[in-house]
């Protein structure tokens, strides 16, 4: 401990690791959701605290941290996945456009129609390809016939970049293919639905560098229509396809910005250490 | 430190052959235990097979039967009443008396008549029934023998016992050694074994009624079990909320599983029979009971099928939208059904093999009938090996091992369609 404050010392900027607020612009002009005082309880555990932070529209938010920071937590607040875990409690509001989507009178089956959510290890149903992505439009009656149908399933997978691998096996099981193509054929069911919001839990952490390449890469090309929040213990892959970053840190929100600016010139000493590698 | 000079690698193979010799030492166990397994079931197969197998034969001898008028005593009548209550009877003692002309006195007359089963005239009034063309003709046929005689011809009768102490006189054994060397004796396969239901007379005896009855019983339980069952997993597992009433509910259930089953005969009988007034014996009852008596094991293996569908499958299916009932119903309940199937046929071969609770509802009853539906009156093939197992004729002897058998091959036909459900089940993962 000695050791480390001495280290500390020595340098100039950032002395403090004390947490007095959210270093950084939490919120932006005309933003896709709000997030203001958000705190999470797991029984009686709190794993968020008093989080604000506003999404904007066709960007790429990235959420870094240690390990049990929280990052999953608040990502599934965003489309009330908490709600499936019975000792979970959300308090604070949190905002999709204009609609409050903690609002009692809210039905989360057409908000997670809205924010889609892809997650860290591939889920693909042990259904057809096919199915797999038609599913989301079946059920929320998307298309009008089956060459519609088969439009949405066509564009989605070529929008994952799956298509020429797959055509033509389309009705082969989805469970048959490598993690990587299992991964963006997560993506492509979720994009299916046509969200606005898609959230991706840690979603290149069981791929190699070629998948998480291909994956950076969709991440970068679906920026033009859908906001993108991304859970991510890789600062490279952060760096490579977010505008903006929030590290996290014991269920604190503590710094905000740029992502440019978070990796060159943290503000807060946390972030520093955290990026400089000096924790977690 | 004594054994700091040796390397790790020196440690480590110190320990190896201690490991090894416990590795051995468990197989060797495992093995044996297998193998004590095996000679049981061995042993009971050998047992049963050995004993029943004769029971598919059933002895029968040729009689040269004149179907004649006269001694049917119809005259010119040829209508279904005259030609059911005819006396077919006469037929078999005449064409025995022709066999036998030194046979005279009465007595002898009657220990040479007994020779042949006494359901005999009833095959012959319903040969006759079917083809009144026959009156009049001569016929060869085989009739089956009495089961004196079938223990007899299949050497389980000791013949060197002394005569007061055997059921069958000399005479008689006389009469059957005489028909064997004319080869009018001969062992055929045992349909009535197979289509008939109980009966005094063993070789008039079969498993038919009990089957049907049997059929008939898991055909309730498992009409009302499985839905009933399934829902309730259902229910308990994905929506109802976690409290204490919950928690009572998990704990009853568990202990209704332990709960012996004799003791859901006795809630039967005050149920369903005193209470709602249903017909005793019946095999709606006997299902009722059973359901009673399945739907533990069913409610907990369908929950533990539920409960292994991996949590990614949900979450994939929320994070798109689908609301918790398409989620259970599209993408739950598919992977849990192999699971749920299984649990439902352990539960019904259990209740296949149930015996105590079907007593307690009079399911116990000599039923010589076939039951034509589920209100009818009717016995189970466990009961039925009950019953037979209490009789005092040798012949039902082997009739108790034969049904045995029989309940076993269901029973081992009903658990292979579960092992082969859970392989499918594995495939799928
Ligand atoms: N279902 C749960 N029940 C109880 N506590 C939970 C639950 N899920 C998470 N937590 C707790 O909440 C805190 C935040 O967890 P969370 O999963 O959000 O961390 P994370 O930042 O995503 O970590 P990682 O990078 O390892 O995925 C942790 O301390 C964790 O122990
Ligand atoms: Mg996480």
């Amino acid at each position: 401990m000695l050791a480390m404050n001495n280290l500390i010392e020595e340098r100039q900027q950032p002395v403090s690791t004390e947490f007095t607020g959210t270093v950084g612009d939490i919120s932006i002009s005309n933003p896709r959701m709000t997030t203001r005082n958000v705190d999470v309880h797991y029984g009686d555990k709190h794993a968020i605290m008093d989080v604000s932070l506003d999404i904007g529209r066709h960007e790429v938010l990235s959420l870094i941290g240690p390990s049990g920071c929280g990052k999953s937590t608040f990502l599934r607040c965003l489309n009330r996945m908490n709600d499936t875990i019975d000792i979970c409690r959300v308090t604070g509001q949190i905002k999709l456009d204009d609609q409050d989507i903690y609002d009692k009178n809210l039905d989360v089956v057409p908000l997670r129609a809205q924010v889609g959510m892809v997650f860290q290890k591939p889920n693909p149903f042990p259904k057809s390809i096919y199915d797999n992505i038609a599913y989301g439009p079946r059920i929320h009656g998307l298309a009008e016939d089956q060459t519609e149908l088969d439009g949405i399933v066509e564009g989605s997978l070529h929008r994952a970049g799956l298509w020429d691998e797959v055509k033509d096996r389309l009705h082969q099981p989805g469970t048959g293919l490598s993690g990587g193509q299992q991964q963006r054929l997560c993506i492509a069911r979720t994009i299916a639905v046509s969200p606005e919001v898609i959230l991706m839990d840690e979603p290149c952490s069981a791929l190699d560098p070629i998948a998480t390449a291909k994956i950076e890469a969709l991440i970068d090309e679906l920026r033009q229509n859908f906001t993108i929040v991304i859970v991510t213990h890789s600062m490279q892959q952060a760096a490579r396809v977010s505008q903006r970053t929030a590290y996290f840190h014991l269920g604190r929100l503590i710094e905000v910005g740029q992502t440019e600016d978070i990796f060159t010139n943290p503000q807060h000493k946390l972030t520093e250490d955290y990026i400089t590698g000096r924790f977690g | 430190m004594s054994n700091s000079t040796q390397t790790t690698i020196e440690k480590v193979n110190a320990t190896l052959e201690r490991r090894y010799a416990k590795e051995r030492r468990f197989r060797k166990m495992g093995i044996a235990a297998i193998a004590i397994g095996l000679l049981f079931v061995v042993l009971l197969f050998v047992s049963i097979i050995s004993k029943g197998h004769s029971a598919f034969w059933q002895t029968h001898i040729k009689l040269d039967i004149e179907f004649s008028a006269e001694l049917l005593d119809i005259g010119d009548r040829r209508d279904i009443e005259t030609l059911s209550t005819a006396n077919y009877a006469a037929l078999t003692k005449a064409s025995l008396k022709a066999i036998f002309p030194e046979v005279d006195q009465r007595k002898g007359r009657r220990m040479l008549y007994k020779m042949i089963s006494i359901g005999a005239p009833y095959l012959l009034r319903e040969m006759v029934i079917n083809d009144p063309t026959l009156i009049g003709s001569h016929q060869t046929v085989w009739l089956p023998a009495d089961d004196d005689i079938d223990m007899l011809v299949k050497e389980q009768t000791d013949r060197n016992l002394p005569e007061s102490s055997r059921r069958l006189n000399d005479k008689v054994i006389g009469w059957v050694d005489q028909l064997m060397a004319r080869g009018a004796v001969e062992k055929l396969f045992n349909t009535t074994f197979f289509t008939a239901g109980d009966s005094r007379e063993p070789e008039l005896a079969g498993i038919g009624g009990a089957i049907t009855g049997s059929l008939y019983t898991l055909l309730v339980a498992l009409l009302l079990a499985f839905p009933i069952g399934v829902a309730t997993a259902i229910y308990l597992e994905e929506f109802a909320p976690t409290n204490r009433w919950t928690d009572m509910i998990e704990v009853n259930i568990n202990n209704l599983a332990a709960v012996p089953s004799i003791v859901f005969g006795l809630l039967g009988l005050a149920l369903f029979i005193n209470l709602a007034g249903l017909p005793r014996s019946a095999p709606l009852v006997g299902g009722l009971v059973l359901t009673l008596m399945t739907l533990p094991t069913i409610i907990i293996a369908s929950r533990a099928a539920l409960k292994s569908v991996p949590p990614s499958i949900r979450e994939a299916a929320m994070g798109i939208g689908a609301s918790k009932m398409q989620t259970i119903f599209h993408h739950v309940l598919p992977l849990a059904m192999p699971g749920m199937l299984t649990g439902t046929i352990i539960g019904m071969a259990q209740a296949l093999g149930e015996t105590a609770p079907l007593l307690m509802i009079g399911m116990v009853a000599f039923v010589v009938d076939i039951p034509g539906g589920p209100l009818d009156p009717s016995t189970v093939l466990p009961v039925q090996i009950f019953l037979w197992a209490d009789s005092p004729e040798r012949a039902f002897l082997e009739r108790t091992s034969a049904a045995i058998m029989v309940l076993l091959a269901f029973l081992i036909f009903m658990n292979l369609i579960a092992v082969l459900l859970r392989k499918r089940f594995e495939q799928q993962r």
